[in-house]
């Protein structure tokens, strides 16, 4: 295209000063300037239980240290029903560059509402799980900048909870921690979830020292220790804030609660 | 002195250097955009109880030279939706071209309704988010105003990355760091719309221009102004700002020659 308009004299033809300017540019290729991705901040968080999944995240999009809305949900419903996904199973919170995120919701969402028209049933938690790892996988080499968490209730109605990385490796687990405060949440969750560096009373000392078990907790317990995550992440770091949005799913459908947070 | 007609009026090698030709390349892999190039400034919108203000000034910079000063920003895409446009001139302009052609796609179409603020603004933040990830992207953030499927206010922004938000307020480039905070004043969430009419809102973003034009030095004191409601769209793209006051200029200490 630029060689259509041209300001440099005619090639080949004596040039306009006696030393010759250089016609070619120099080797080597220039620097792209377009970075085609960005750090929207926000924190998420989800926490399975015996017979339920909690997935929640705060509400503000940034951009720098700008504030682009202090309204701007993680957390998406996938399948169901029409737009406002009425009937779904299934929760999906992505964190990360936004745009991104908005895609992958949009073609998981897709898929699962597709996956109900070709075979007459709704999509498992553990298929959508695997699905979206392949979404992910398959944009390897331009991945969708977010960290994605699922969740649902698995065949036995149990909690299910899958995390993800960019390029799709993922993993079921009993709780986790993505975003910009994950470094800061994540150890609080380790500590009250699965109860690490936590041990019986009275079991001895050094080697006879017996590790506090693990178990599901209940649900009014799993949502204090989000709200808990949520209020100590917005004191410490500048990105997490304005709103808590809470999406509780359990057998009889998708609850969903918002809580403000500082908006400082 | 050169003998060369093709040297006449140019500048000397001797004494400004060759010309570097890196900057015209003539062969290598097909350029995208990787810079803005006229640009125009920040864009500022305030939802109201019965509708949104959207407002942005005429000029179109090159660099710092004030290269277009009757640029019209704002662009009323049907009797509910107005788009602005903040960032490269020229891809406004492709954008421009291609919402005409959505426009009269839309109205040879058999359905019934015409696209809405959000039906656009979905619409808008797809094309910018294809662009970029073929890395070509459309160097522009954009703001659509208009009314939704209910007819209540709507407000959302697209930016080149293809990132989209809304909020009742909303200011792109310059304006995100100077009109904003004067904005969430009066609009510090969804539910302060109902409080605020249509005068106090044009007054709000009138106020808004004035602070912008007074330190955004890439902005101009004529500017387009659109009022989008049920009853229409209210398009002035020939404003003049009012009630200007440089009084606080002379208390501003350090930039100048003044001793102290």
């Amino acid at each position: 295209m630029s060689a259509m308009f041209s300001l440099a004299p005619p090639q080949g033809g004596p040039g306009y000063s006696f030393n010759q300017t250089p016609t070619t540019a120099p080797s080597g290729q220039r620097q792209h300037g377009f970075y085609p991705y960005t750090d929207n901040g926000g924190s998420t968080l989800g926490i399975s239980g015996a017979d339920f999944t909690i997935l929640a995240g705060d509400t503000r999009s940034t951009n720098g240290y700008s504030i682009n809305t202090r309204y701007a949900p993680k957390l998406f419903k996938i399948g169901g029903e029409g737009s406002d996904n009425k009937g779904a199973r299934i929760v999906l919170s992505v964190v990360g560059f936004a745009a991104d995120g908005e895609a992958l919701k949009e073609r998981l969402d897709t898929i699962v509402k597709m996956y109900k028209y070709q075979h007459g049933k709704p999509m498992s938690v553990s298929a959508c799980a695997q699905r979206l790892s392949h979404i992910l996988y398959n944009k390897r080499f331009f991945p969708y900048y977010v960290h994605a968490i699922l969740g649902g209730l698995d065949e036995d109605g149990k909690g299910a909870l899958y995390s993800y990385d960019p390029v799709g490796s993922y993993e079921r687990e009993q709780c986790r921690a993505a975003g910009a405060a994950a470094s800061l949440i994540m150890p609080f969750l380790d500590n009250q979830v699965n109860f690490k560096n936590q041990y019986v009373p009275g079991s001895g000392t050094g080697h006879d020292l017996k590790a506090r078990e693990a178990q599901p907790l209940p649900q009014p317990h799993v949502e204090d220790l989000v709200r808990d995550a949520f209020t100590s992440a917005v004191e410490r770091h500048i990105e997490v804030g304005d709103g808590l949005q809470m999406m509780i799913i359990k057998a009889d459908g998708i609850h969903e609660t918002f809580t403000p947070l500082k908006k400082d | 002195m050169n003998h060369l007609p093709q040297a006449w009026g140019r500048p000397r090698d001797e004494v400004y250097g060759a010309y570097d030709h890196s900057h015209l390349q003539t062969s290598g892999p097909t350029q995208h955009t990787q810079q803005p190039i006229v640009t125009g400034t920040s864009v500022i919108a305030a939802k109201f109880k019965d509708g949104v203000v959207i407002a942005a000034d005429n000029l179109a910079s090159y660099g710092s030279l004030a290269r277009f000063t009757d640029v019209k920003r704002l662009r009323k895409f049907n009797s509910e939706v107005v788009v602005g446009f903040g960032g490269d001139v020229s891809d406004m302009q492709y954008l421009d071209r291609l919402l005409n052609s959505l426009d009269i796609q839309e109205n040879y179409s058999s359905s019934e309704d015409s696209l809405n603020a959000k039906n656009l603004h979905t619409y808008l933040a797809k094309v910018m988010y294809k662009r970029r990830s073929e890395f070509n992207p459309l160097w522009n953030h954009l703001l659509i105003a208009g009314l939704d499927a209910d007819a209540k206010p709507f407000l959302a922004s697209a930016d080149l990355l293809g990132t989209t938000f809304s909020a009742p307020t909303l200011a792109t480039g310059f304006g995100s760091a100077l009109a904003q905070p004067i904005l969430r004043r009066t609009l510090p969430d969804e539910e302060a719309v109902a409080g605020v009419d249509k005068e106090a809102a044009v007054k709000l973003i009138k106020e808004c221009m004035k602070v912008l034009f007074y330190r955004d030095a890439r902005s101009l004191d004529k500017y387009s102004i659109a009022i989008i409601t049920k009853d229409g769209v209210e398009l002035k793209e020939n404003e003049k700002l009012e009630n200007q006051s440089w009084a606080f200029a002379e208390t501003i200490r350090g930039y100048g020659t003044q001793v102290n």
